[in-house]
């Protein structure tokens, strides 16, 4: 099985696997072109609205009041399901809501399932652990379609296959689904997949979603997707289980005035998604007849008792941070090794599965704060924000934890202690200035420094460092002014 | 007018001639300038590599030299975010509401050069001389965390001699990122060549911008490629005067 963050290890760090991405030319290519187009066309979806910094105010405060009442606001949305004629199971962690899953499927015999996109059980991984009790399940967004059946992981939260572009595509579908004869026109593309997917929409039994939002007040559970696979995956099958993070629920139906405003055009750029489903329980002789809503715990608990970290609940998951982040446009999502990547995987990650995981640990370093995140986020997450603290909770965690991290062996926080030191008394910075200037010079070759030792050779790989001037600030000021 | 420069213990070291330009452009705009001596680190280095315990006692420091003043000044956008956007959040980990009330009415006093010039003194024709190519880099802190707006282009604009091109994706950082550099070499590294690359675009002679970190980072590759583009800080450009290239 793959390890990723999820995983009991943890998986491998950022900056080992964002290597690998880097020298991707392919990769590069794609997400270079798909970023940048999305990225413009959003930002002309979201100049058309004059409010558009109200609107994000407003669904910053909703979101806020359902973190600060989530517990209220999880057993109304249960009352109202089960009102409905539906059942709610609480699933404490992704064991618990693969259990659930699997036991709803099997009492029906399902040997089949049909799923539309949910991070929350891409999270669980669900999918492999119905393969284990002989369950497939088979995805039916047309991206997911293509990373699962290519046997890869989504590298991106709503266009997953965003690496991939339609002439890698053409050649998966030949092999994969005896698609006869093909072009890489993506109207015949996406028919191959439309065939392929409307037999297996009418064979299912048991249907399987996620959620972007349920409604508290009355029950009513929602899928926003634009390719309408959702909308048969909701509505086909005879058996649907939605399993929905507890951070999904909204107060008041009226809420979906603020969010449907804000998620479209933050992620597709669209004015309005052409399909948006809502369900409210079961309707006699209509869509399915026996509806179950699993919600997820999976570490969002522990993450709630961090006020600051806790905004990272907030996401809508339009996936506007990932298209405007610098550094998820040049090493993509897999380096994130998450479920959730780019900067809202950098925060999400590290505290729903809790800090003190080489992998997990490594992703709030994942960014160079430059802080385009937190100017797109709909919802107003100050990201780099909760990048800083996650740092430093990362370090405290270290530092404290012991493993001879502490001790003057771990160069990064022994230099740290240092210059900690130097900076708090004057006289000791201006000795370690004098130091600098003559320490340096077995480095310099003709005026600069070409390289530099350890760890710090990373700089110098690419960049010449120009030495330290012989005469500092502050020695100037002393002899110009003399005080 | 009298304020306190903050000078930031990386210009002190590795680029007085910011320090020096700025001062001369302050005083040439008879602005009164004082350096406190007692003035090392802002902290943030510590502070956004997770050293924050580290930090704190720097954070004191700071809050305790500049409070007397009337306003500080310094020419780099990120130390200033770093006072004006994280001590709060520093003052809050440290459990000091004394410290918090401090940074509350300190943080406001506390300008970049650029904002400092065009928004507290209102000038944007600082007298400047400067006859070369110039391309502007806004780094990120000043744009979205500081956001100075227009204020370092509107100066530049002012500049008699100066060509002002265009830098094409002139908001998209350039890499630097503190430790990220170090820490993230290789992506770094990946978003320093796109910026390189659209600065050698322009064709200027160089790239200016309000902090020296990001200007040492791209200069570096600049220097390493043998481009022969400068960076060059935008206090200097700014106290340049047609006298002092004359004499
Ligand atoms: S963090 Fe904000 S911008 Fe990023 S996916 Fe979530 S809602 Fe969208």
């Amino acid at each position: 099985m793959k390890q990723d963050a999820f995983s009991p290890g943890g998986g491998a760090p950022f900056e080992v696997l964002a290597k690998e991405s880097l020298a991707n030319s392919q990769l590069r290519r794609n997400l270079g072109k798909a970023t940048t187009t999305i990225r413009q066309k959003r930002a002309a979806a979201v100049g058309e609205m004059p409010d558009w910094e109200e609107l994000r105010e407003a669904g910053r405060a909703l979101k806020e009041r359902v973190m600060r009442h989530l517990d209220e606001y999880l057993l109304q949305l249960e009352e109202s399901v089960t009102r409905a004629g539906g059942k709610v199971h609480w699933a404490r962690d992704a064991r618990e809501a693969n259990r659930i899953v699997a036991s709803i499927a099997r009492g029906h015999a399902a040997r089949e399932v049909v799923k539309v996109k949910s991070i929350a059980t891409d999270e669980t991984k669900l999918n492999e652990y119905l393969e284990r009790e002989g369950i497939r399940a088979i995805e039916t967004d047309l991206a997911e379609l293509i990373i699962q059946l290519s046997g890869e992981e989504s590298s991106h939260i709503l266009v997953p296959a965003i690496h991939k572009n339609r002439s890698e595509i053409r050649e998966l579908f030949l092999r994969e689904l005896d698609a006869g004869d093909l072009s890489d026109e993506p109207t015949d593309l996406t028919n191959t997949a439309r065939l392929y997917l409307r037999k297996k929409f009418l064979e299912a039994e048991v249907g399987i979603s996620g959620a972007n939002f349920a409604v508290a007040e009355t029950g009513t559970v929602s899928v926003v997707e634009s390719e309408g696979n959702g909308r048969m995956c909701t509505t086909l099958p005879r058996v649907l289980v939605t399993v929905m993070g507890i951070e999904k629920v909204i107060p008041a139906w009226q809420d979906f005035e603020v969010f449907m405003q804000l998620l479209p055009r933050s992620s597709t750029a669209e004015r309005m998604n052409p399909y948006t489903s809502f369900w409210t329980g079961v309707s006699e002789g209509d869509g399915p007849q026996e509806f179950h809503l699993v919600l997820l715990d999976n570490g969002r608990t522990d993450v709630l008792a961090d006020e600051r970290g806790r905004q990272a609940l907030n996401c809508i998951r339009c996936s506007a941070c990932l298209n405007v982040c610098p550094v998820y446009e040049r090493v993509g999502g897999h380096a994130y090794n998450s479920v959730y990547p780019g900067p809202i995987g950098a925060i999400l990650t590290p505290q729903l599965v809790g800090i003190g995981k080489k992998g997990p640990d490594s992703l709030p370093y994942a960014s160079s704060l430059c802080g385009a995140c937190y100017e797109v986020c709909p919802v107003k997450i100050n990201i780099p924000e909760v990048l800083i603290e996650l740092r430093g909770k990362v370090v405290r965690h270290k530092q404290d934890a012991g493993e001879g991290w502490r001790s003057r062996l771990d160069p990064e926080n022994a230099a740290m202690q240092l210059m900690a030191r130097n900076f708090s008394d004057v006289r000791l910075y201006e000795a370690s200035q004098k130091l600098a200037k003559a320490g340096q010079w077995p480095l310099a070759r003709g005026g600069v420094i070409q390289r530099l030792p350890g760890r710090l050779s990373g700089w110098s790989a690419v960049r010449d460092l120009k030495p330290v001037p012989r005469q500092t600030f502050r020695e100037w000021w002393k002899k110009e002014r003399g005080s | 007018m009298r304020v306190a420069l903050f000078i930031t213990c990386f210009n002190d070291t590795l680029f007085p001639e910011t320090g020096i330009a700025t001062v001369r452009l302050l005083e040439r705009l008879g602005v009164e300038v004082d350096f406190p001596r007692e003035q090392t680190c802002c902290g943030q280095m510590h502070f956004n590599t997770g050293y924050q315990r580290e930090a704190i006692p720097l954070v004191r420091r700071f809050v305790k030299i500049f409070s007397p003043y009337e306003a500080v000044v310094a020419p780099s956008g990120s130390c200033v975010g770093m006072v004006r956007e994280l001590y709060p959040m520093a003052a809050e980990l440290a459990g000091d509401n004394k410290l918090a009330e401090e940074v509350e009415a300190l943080a406001p006093r506390v300008f970049e050069l650029s904002e400092f010039l065009v928004k507290k003194l209102g000038v944007t024709d600082v007298g400047a001389y400067y006859p070369h190519r110039v391309t502007y880099h806004p780094t990120c802190h000043s744009l979205r965390m500081i956001k100075v707006g227009d204020a370092p282009l509107a100066l530049l604009r002012a500049v008699r001699g100066l060509d002002l091109v265009e830098l094409s994706q002139a908001e998209e950082c350039c890499g630097f990122g503190g430790t990220f550099a170090v820490k993230n070499a290789d992506t770094s590294a990946a978003m320093l060549a796109d910026k390189v690359r659209h600065i050698l675009d322009t064709r200027a002679e160089a790239c200016a911008a309000g902090d020296n970190s990001c200007l040492m980072h791209i200069g570096g590759a600049l220097r390493r490629q043998r481009t022969g583009v400068a960076t060059v800080h935008l206090a200097e450009i700014l106290a340049s005067t047609e006298e002092e290239i004359r004499r």
